[in-house]
C-alpha cells in the first residue's frame, strides 16, 4: 500500500529484500546498498538487465542468485540494448495478447565503465530510440571489478592501477566525464543524480523514473572502499561529503528543467572529502586547490541552470 | 501447392520473416543485407507485419536487442553481413549459450581489409564455433523455406538454440528467382507461436546469465555441446515435416550425380547450382564427376557426409573462405577430420575460390577438377591452393 504513496520516509520503505543478503560484495560497498535501495523502490514488477561488473559478479555465481526479481546478464557494453529488447518484447507480447497486460519496469544497470566508456554507444542508441526504461549507472569511479583501473568517470587526481600517482604524474590527469549532462542532451524526460547516503532521495527518484513514460537516466555515486582506499565504515559519510562539498551534487533534470535536490548555501571544503581517501593521498595543496576551483565553478553553473529552470 | 512468384531473394526472405509472425526485428544496415531489412521495415510501416522494428545504432546492439526480446519470449530476428557480424560476434556466443532461439540471416560478404562488399564465407567462418545451428542456402527457395524450418527447430524444447541461415551476398541475396510461397495457414500450423520454457517475467522470476566459476564452467560447455550435437535428429525430423508439407525435402548433405562418381566436388552455398552445371558438362564428356553440397554446417553432419562421399577416389573441396596460416579452407579441414578415422578414404584436394566476389563459373569448376586430378595422379595427395590468382 505504502508503495503507492507519493511521500516517503524510511519507515515506509518495504522490508522486503529483492536484492537478497548473502551476495559477495565487499564490506562497506555502497554500490550494493544503492542496488538494494533501487530494488526496494521498484518492488517485484521489474526486470533488470545488468552489465558485466561488480554487481553481476557478486550476485550471480551459478547456481546461486541474489536476485528475487527477474535478472539478466548478457555482456559488458550492451545493458541498454538488452533492456531495449526486454521492453520491446514485453510490449509486443502484451499487444498481441500473449502476455497479460501489466506495468513491468525495465531496468538497465551498469557501472561507470559499462556506461561512460564501453556502453556509451548502446546507451545513446537506447535513449534516442525512446524505450520506456530506466538506465541506472552505479558510479564507483573506476573499473573496480577488474582491479581499480581508471575509467572516464574517475575524478581528476585519483590514483588507480592504470592512472597511478608516480614521480611525474599525479594520478588521473583528466576530469570526470559528465554522464548526466550527456544523458540530458538526449532530451529524455528524466535525468537525476543520487547517492545511497541519501536513501529517501534515491528511492523517490527511482519511483519517479519508474512512473515516467520514456527513457530515464539515474546516475548514482557509489562509494567503493576497496578502490577508493577508504575505511568501509566511512562509506555513508563519504557519500554525504561528496554531496556537501559540491563534488557530486544531487539534482534532477525533468523535461530539460534543472532542479537541485539539496542546495547548500556554503559548500564544505573538498579537503574534508579528499583526506579520507587513499586514492587522493598524494595530492598537493595546489592540486586540491585546482579541484576545489573547478568544483565551485561547476556547482555555480548548475545552480544557475536550476535558477533559470532551463536546460542549457 | 503454393504460389510461384519471381522475386528478389532478399525480399522473399523478408516475406518469410513476415509469414513466420516475428515479434521483434532489430538490425543495422550493411550491404548486402539491406534489402531484407528495408522490406521488413516497409511491411511493418504498412501494417502488414505486427512487430517491433528497431534500426539500432550498431550490429552489436542489433543482436543484443534480440537477446533481450527473445528472453521475454518474443520471436526475434536479425540480419547482417561481414563487418556487422564481426562486430556482433561477442553476442553470438552468448545468445547460444543462453539458449535463446533467435534466427539470423547472414548475407555472406568478405571481411575487411581491404574492404569488399562482395561475397565470400569469411564472415560466418569467423564465428564457426559460436554454438548456433548453421545452414547454407543454395538458392532463394532454400532461404525462404529455412526461415520457417529454422524457427521451428530453434524453438523446439529439445533444441533451444539460435540458428543462422547463410545466404550468399549478391549472388543470392540480390538475384531474382522463382519462389514458391507457402499458404499462411500451412505455416501457422507448421510454426505455432513460441512458448518459452523460461522467460523473463515477474510472475516467475529467474536469473539468467550468471557467472560460472571453474568448478561449473566446463559443465556448461558440455551441456551446450550435447545440445547442439543432439539437435541432429530434430533437424532431420523438422526437414521431414517440412517436406511432407511442401514436397521439398532437405538433407544435411545433398548430392548431385555423386552416387557412382570417382571425383566429387564438395561445396557450400550458392556454388551449388553453378557446380551442378559443371558436373553436367563433365558428365557429357564421360567423366565420372559428381557433387556434394553441405547444407548443414553446424552441427557438422559427419555420418551423412561420409555416406555421400566415402566411395569416391578423390574429393575436390572448394572453400569460399581462407584460414590464413592454417591447413587450407575451413570446409576442407572439416572434411579431412570427418574422413580421418576411415581405413579407406578419398584423397582430399582443396581450392579456395570466389573470395571477395570473384566470379566462379562452370568452366572454373572444371579447371579445378582437372587440376586436382592431375596433381593427385602426380602424387600431391594433400594439395591446397588459392584458385585463379592473377600473377
Amino acid at each position: 500500500m505504502t508503495e503507492k504513496l507519493n511521500v516517503f520516509a524510511v519507515r515506509t520503505l518495504t522490508q522486503k529484500e529483492y536484492f537478497a543478503p548473502g551476495h559477495r560484495a565487499c564490506q562497506g560497498c555502497a554500490e550494493a546498498l544503492a542496488v538494494r535501495l533501487v530494488a526496494k523502490a521498484l518492488g517485484r514488477n521489474v526486470i533488470i538487465a545488468s552489465a558485466t561488473g561488480c554487481m553481476e559478479v557478486v550476485s550471480s555465481p551459478i547456481p546461486f542468485t541474489a536476485w528475487r526479481v527477474p535478472w539478466f546478464h548478457v555482456a559488458f557494453e550492451n545493458a541498454a540494448a538488452v533492456a531495449s529488447g526486454i521492453e520491446s518484447g514485453l510490449k509486443v507480447l502484451m499487444r498481441k495478447g500473449r502476455l497479460p497486460r501489466k506495468k513491468i519496469v525495465t531496468i538497465a544497470l551498469a557501472g561507470d565503465g559499462g556506461t561512460a566508456d564501453i556502453g556509451l554507444q548502446a546507451l545513446s542508441g537506447a535513449l534516442e530510440r525512446g524505450h520506456d526504461f530506466i538506465y541506472i549507472c552505479t558510479d564507483n569511479e573506476a573499473y573496480m571489478n577488474t582491479g581499480i583501473q581508471r575509467s572516464s568517470s574517475t575524478p581528476f587526481g585519483a590514483s588507480t592501477t592504470t592512472s597511478p600517482a608516480g614521480k611525474v604524474k599525479m594520478g588521473q590527469i583528466t576530469w570526470k566525464k559528465n554522464m548526466p549532462a550527456i544523458a540530458a542532451a538526449h532530451n529524455i524526460p528524466y535525468v537525476a543524480t543520487a547517492c545511497p547516503s541519501y536513501p529517501i532521495d534515491l528511492v523517490e527518484k527511482v519511483k519517479k523514473a519508474a512512473s515516467i513514460e520514456g527513457p530515464a537516466y539515474l546516475h548514482i555515486l557509489s562509494v567503493c572502499p576497496t578502490g577508493w582506499r577508504s575505511a568501509p565504515e566511512l562509506s555513508i559519510k563519504l557519500g554525504r561529503l561528496a554531496v556537501e562539498t559540491g563534488i557530486f551534487p544531487l539534482y534532477e533534470v525533468e523535461h530539460g528543467k534543472y532542479h537541485l535536490s539539496i542546495d547548500f548555501p556554503r559548500l564544505r571544503p573538498i579537503k574534508e572529502y579528499i583526506r579520507l581517501q587513499g586514492r587522493f593521498r598524494h595530492l598537493t595543496e595546489e592540486m586540491i586547490g585546482q579541484i576545489e576551483e573547478r568544483v565551485r565553478k561547476e556547482y555555480a553553473e548548475l545552480k544557475e541552470k536550476a535558477a533559470k529552470g532551463v536546460a542549457r | 501447392m503454393g504460389k510461384r512468384v519471381g522475386m528478389e531473394v532478399s525480399i522473399a526472405a523478408a516475406e518469410a520473416v513476415k509469414q513466420a509472425n516475428v515479434d521483434v526485428i532489430s538490425a543495422y544496415p550493411i550491404t548486402p543485407q539491406t534489402h531484407v531489412v528495408e522490406h521488413l521495415s516497409e511491411l511493418v510501416a504498412n501494417g502488414e507485419l505486427d512487430a517491433e522494428f528497431f534500426c539500432v545504432e550498431s550490429e552489436h546492439s542489433a543482436l543484443s536487442v534480440c537477446v533481450g526480446s527473445e528472453a521475454t519470449g518474443a520471436r526475434s530476428f536479425t540480419c547482417t553481413s561481414s563487418q556487422g557480424l564481426a562486430l556482433m560476434s561477442e553476442i553470438t556466443y552468448i545468445a547460444s549459450a543462453l539458449r535463446l532461439p533467435i534466427v539470423m540471416i547472414i548475407a555472406n560478404r568478405a571481411l575487411s581489409a581491404p574492404i569488399s562488399i562482395w561475397n565470400d564465407h569469411s564472415d560466418v567462418m569467423s564465428i564457426r564455433d559460436c554454438g548456433w545451428i548453421q545452414f547454407f542456402a543454395e538458392n532463394g527457395q532454400d532461404v525462404y523455406d529455412h526461415v520457417f524450418i529454422a524457427y521451428r527447430l530453434a524453438e523446439d524444447r529439445n533444441v533451444l538454440l539460435p540458428a543462422i541461415i547463410n545466404m550468399d551476398g549478391f549472388t543470392l541475396s540480390h538475384v531474382i528467382e522463382p519462389i514458391e510461397f507457402i499458404e499462411q495457414e500451412k505455416i501457422d500450423r507448421f510454426l505455432p507461436p513460441y512458448q518459452p520454457v523460461h522467460r523473463l517475467h515477474p510472475d516467475r522470476p529467474v536469473s539468467m546469465g550468471g557467472i560460472a566459476l571453474p568448478p561449473i564452467f566446463t559443465e556448461t560447455k558440455k551441456a551446450h555441446e550435447v545440445a547442439l550435437q543432439g539437435s541432429m535428429p530434430k533437424i532431420l525430423e523438422t526437414w521431414k515435416a517440412f517436406g511432407d508439407m511442401t514436397g521439398r525435402y532437405y538433407q544435411p548433405v545433398e548430392t548431385y550425380k555423386a552416387e557412382d562418381a570417382e571425383t566429387i566436388m564438395v561445396i557450400m552455398g550458392s556454388f551449388g547450382e553453378t557446380a551442378s552445371a559443371a558436373v553436367d558438362l563433365m558428365r557429357e564428356e564421360g567423366r565420372s564427376v559428381g557433387l556434394a553440397k553441405i547444407r548443414l554446417w553446424r552441427p557438422f553432419p559427419f555420418e551423412a557426409f561420409k555416406q555421400a562421399t566415402l566411395h569416391a577416389k578423390q574429393l575436390v573441396v572448394i572453400d569460399r573462405a581462407i584460414s590464413i596460416g592454417g591447413p587450407g579452407g575451413p570446409v576442407a579441414s572439416e572434411v579431412k577430420a570427418a574422413l580421418y578415422g576411415e581405413p579407406i578414404r578419398p584423397v582430399v584436394y582443396n581450392f579456395v575460390a570466389g573470395l571477395g566476389g570473384r566470379d566462379v563459373s562452370p568452366s572454373d569448376f572444371i579447371k579445378m577438377v582437372d587440376k586436382a586430378e592431375i596433381e593427385i595422379e602426380e602424387g600431391n595427395r594433400e594439395g591446397y591452393e588459392i584458385y585463379g590468382v592473377r600473377e
